[in-house]
């Protein structure tokens, strides 16, 4: 009985001891600003037309030849240090051919929108692996990567 | 019976033994409590304030997140910095010209943040250089000194850079008494009561922040210490402590605490503004550098200005007063409602605080008890709304909490002190270790503070930290206000000598517009290289320019030949990234001179002038890519008047192997 009245005062004391430290974790920082970085889901990944807001693109049956000399502008500034106009890889793959293998949904998304495909896009993946440099975003505006599209379009022989 | 009283006896000692358990049993136990919880901040989470603090000898301004204490950078300001090539690279070099030429460091104290009505707005923050006397302005959506103008007829340009609620003005007095530049300063020093003046330097600040020195206040040889504007009912008025009103120019230790009061001066610069309109100034001869970052080309511009209008407040006699303040007053602090000035006589044993609507009386009714060399000097009762007795030894700042509270630094008894603005009763007070200087209260020099944290900057930290020889950091302590007893958080190290600080919330400043890259297309740097088909190099006799790019992972051209010993060779790297984060940096063997860092979009130019035949080499410092390590090049230097072309190549050999 008195052993059984001992304890349970140690208890008490242990619990509530206990208790008043925890009381104390409030959260002081709660007001700061969170930033979580978001999940990667591919599962609604088009790999057709990737991912940006590049939905449908009007291609001429011809070449708008005004469009693709300021795309080259654009291009020699932005582009042409990593991508050759060949098949030959430099940092990036060659443009030879890209339009033919490639939507121009998904060529205008993929240079305005890099980091998200290059997370989702199982091809982009494979790539990285051969080039092991994440293309970088270079802040092209719509106008100028539509330009580029007609400036590969050129160089892969469309007149 | 026993028993039971046995049983009552054990139970009372228990719950006693319980209480006095949990009891803190010494300070490091009150400090344990919760503290950490208010000081965590978990990974990828963002501090509540950005914390801007002095580098003091350091002559740089270091950025800190509250409540964390967490370094986040180390603006390069007075000091070249050659992690960054600040002061090394062509662009950067004018920011550091002076009228005495180029200085590659100074002494920064007290930074002060732009305001709108009276409010923190995170445009700027202004800084001092007290050795020779600057003051800088810093761009907060680049993080980066914008400017930096010279003040002349100045010494030691301590009182300095505070700013008026609108920013119209930011202020600059002189510490040391010193001939005017305009004079003949050669002349013996123990004529320094007949020919040394002290200049009081009021810069206009416009609305891109562009400083410019509206007028100077001649007045006479004290030394001006610390300063505040006057805010909302005293806006109009600026506030500024001073010592040595006994004039000595030897031995001040002894020789300028002979009086038991010297003075807070009170500046009228509204008058001041109207005898300028009059025409009662006085353009007198002087020399000065203003330099200014371009942000177009990305390159800082010096210009050497020739005159400075020159009021003489000893001859109009009401733009400046006298308020007798006890013993060497370091800190001039004015509460949040305009009303109260503080001045922190650091050899007094009591905090003064003088009212502003007992001091327009006083000058309206003349209650003057005399005039300090034509300054009308107030009456001290006059002028005082009353004195906190008995509150530590060696008061030097006080900052406000914006609920009535002001909290004063004690540097001799290292400690804080605080009380109430209106019954002047100290409330609490919490030691420092050791020997504090300025303390910090978010926006606690402004209308509105953001009273939750303060933050005492120690001028001594003995045993605080892990010895590291002779020389050991100084730190920072942050403190919790929000309850009635300040509670001790955390202590953290700061770089050179933290003077003042200045903070304001995090989203004040992360939102106002971060510049995260610059747009290529903008980009109007007379050397710049858009895209790598216009790199080249170019000789012009023994000058030769390198139009270079850089994108992860290479230079383009990375093999240059036909430079030859005694070239002045200037690198001009353009780096064509167009995204966050992702500077390149820029080193050639044997340059003597540093680094360059060059942020996404930036042109910066690094002059070397190889002295030694033979092959160098260049990199990039900052790591890039993957392929980083392989992001570098050479240079063939030949002898003088060698015959090897000037080639340039990325990708090919030149000249063609066969």
């Amino acid at each position: 009985m008195n052993r059984l009245f001992l304890l349970a005062i140690l208890f008490v004391f242990i619990i509530s001891c206990g208790k008043s430290k925890t009381e104390r974790g409030e959260n002081f920082t709660g007001s700061s600003s969170v930033e979580e970085s978001s999940e990667i889901d591919a599962s609604s990944y088009d790999p057709k037309r990737g991912e940006g807001k590049h939905t449908n693109v009007e291609l001429g049956a011809t070449l708008d030849q005004s469009m693709a000399t300021k795309g080259e502008e654009v291009a020699g500034v932005k582009c042409t240090s990593c991508h050759k106009m060949t098949d030959e890889r430099l940092v990036g793959p060659g443009w030879k051919g890209v339009t033919e293998r490639r939507t121009p949904e998904w060529i205008m998304n993929f240079i305005t929108n890099p980091d998200p495909m290059i997370d989702k896009d199982p091809e982009l993946q494979a790539q990285l692996e051969l080039c092991l440099v994440r293309m970088p975003n270079q802040s092209l505006s719509d106008t100028e990567a539509r330009e580029i599209v007609e400036y590969m379009r050129k160089n892969d022989g469309v007149k | 019976m026993k028993n039971r009283f046995l049983k009552a006896i054990f139970v009372i000692a228990l719950i006693f033994a319980f209480f006095a358990s949990c009891k803190p049993k010494n300070s490091s136990n009150a400090v344990s409590g919760d503290a950490a919880s208010k000081v965590y901040v978990a990974p990828g989470k963002y501090d509540e304030f950005y914390n801007f603090v002095s580098g003091g000898f350091s002559g740089q301004m270091s950025v800190y997140g509250l409540p964390s204490g967490r370094m986040l950078k180390v603006i390069p300001v007075f000091s070249v910095d050659p992690e960054s090539g600040w002061g090394f690279s062509e662009e950067t070099k004018p920011m550091l010209n002076t009228s005495h030429g180029f200085i590659p460091w100074d002494d920064a104290h007290h930074p002060e943040m732009s305001q709108t009505n009276g409010e923190v707005d995170g445009r700027w923050v202004f800084i001092n250089g007290n050795n020779t006397p600057r003051i800088a302005r810093l761009d907060l959506k680049r993080f980066k000194t914008a400017e930096i103008i010279e003040l002349p007829n100045s010494a030691g340009n301590h009182s300095s850079p505070f700013i008026t609620e609108n920013t119209e003005y930011v202020v600059a007095g002189t510490r040391f008494g010193v001939p005017g530049d305009y004079e003949d300063g050669d002349v013996p020093i123990n004529t320094y009561k007949e020919n040394y003046k002290a200049h009081i330097s009021f810069v206009k600040v416009g609305k891109e922040g562009e400083m410019d020195i509206a007028f100077q206040l001649r007045l006479p040889a004290v030394n001006f210490d610390l300063s505040h504007a006057g805010k909302g009912k005293s806006h109009g008025w600026f506030f500024f402590s001073c010592y040595n009103s006994e004039q000595a120019n030897t031995l001040l230790e002894v020789n300028a605490s002979q009086k038991d009061k010297d003075f807070i001066m009170a500046v009228n610069w509204k008058k001041a503004e109207e005898y300028i309109k009059d025409g009662k100034g006085k353009k007198e001869k002087a020399k000065y550098a203003h330099n200014y970052w371009d942000e177009k080309t990305h390159s800082a511009v010096s210009e050497m200005k020739e005159d400075v209008l020159v009021l003489d407040a000893m001859e109009l006699k009401d733009i400046c007063y006298m308020i007798p303040c006890p013993k060497s007053p370091h800190g001039c602090d004015v509460d949040p409602s305009g009303e109260y000035i503080a001045g922190s006589g650091k050899l007094a044993a009591l905090i003064p605080v003088f009212s502003y609507t007992k001091m327009l009386a006083a000058i309206d009714k003349k209650t003057y008890e005399g005039d300090y060399n034509g300054i009308p000097v107030l009456k001290y009762d006059a002028v005082l709304h009353g004195e906190v007795q008995k509150p530590g030894l060696g008061p030097l700042h006080t900052e406000f909490d914006g609920k009535g509270n002001a909290y004063t630094t004690m540097f001799v008894s290292s400690e804080i002190v605080k009380w109430d603005i209106k019954t002047l009763k100290v409330l609490d007070r919490v030691p420092t270790y050791y020997s504090v200087g300025h303390l910090m209260i978010p926006g606690g020099d402004s209308k509105k503070p953001f009273g939750k944290y303060m933050v005492a900057y120690n001028k001594i930290t003995k045993d605080r930290y892990l010895p590291t020889g002779p020389e050991l950091t100084q730190s920072a302590q942050l403190y919790d206000i929000t309850g009635d007893k300040m509670q001790l958080l955390l202590d953290f190290p700061t770089i050179g000598e933290p003077h003042y600080a200045q903070a304001a919330p995090a989203d004040l400043i992360r939102n106002n517009g971060q510049v995260k890259f610059y747009k290529i297309e903008e980009n109007q740097h007379p050397y710049v290289t858009k895209g790598e088909k216009e790199s080249k190099v170019v000789r012009n006799g023994n000058q030769v320019h390198v139009y270079m790019t850089s994108t992860r992972s290479h230079f383009a051209p990375d093999n240059i030949e036909g430079i030859r010993v005694g070239d002045e060779v200037y690198f001009h790297i353009t780096n064509l990234e167009q995204d966050w984060d992702v500077p390149h940096g820029f080193s050639v063997k044997g340059a003597k001179t540093a680094e360059l860092l060059i942020m996404p979009g930036e042109t910066s130019t690094l002059k070397w002038i190889p002295e030694k035949v033979g092959t160098s080499v260049f990199y990039c410092t900052d790591f890039c890519s993957a392929l980083h390590q392989e992001m570098q090049g050479y240079v063939r230097v030949s002898p003088k008047g060698s015959a090897t072309p000037l080639t340039y190549s990325v990708g090919t050999n030149m000249p063609a192997v066969k």
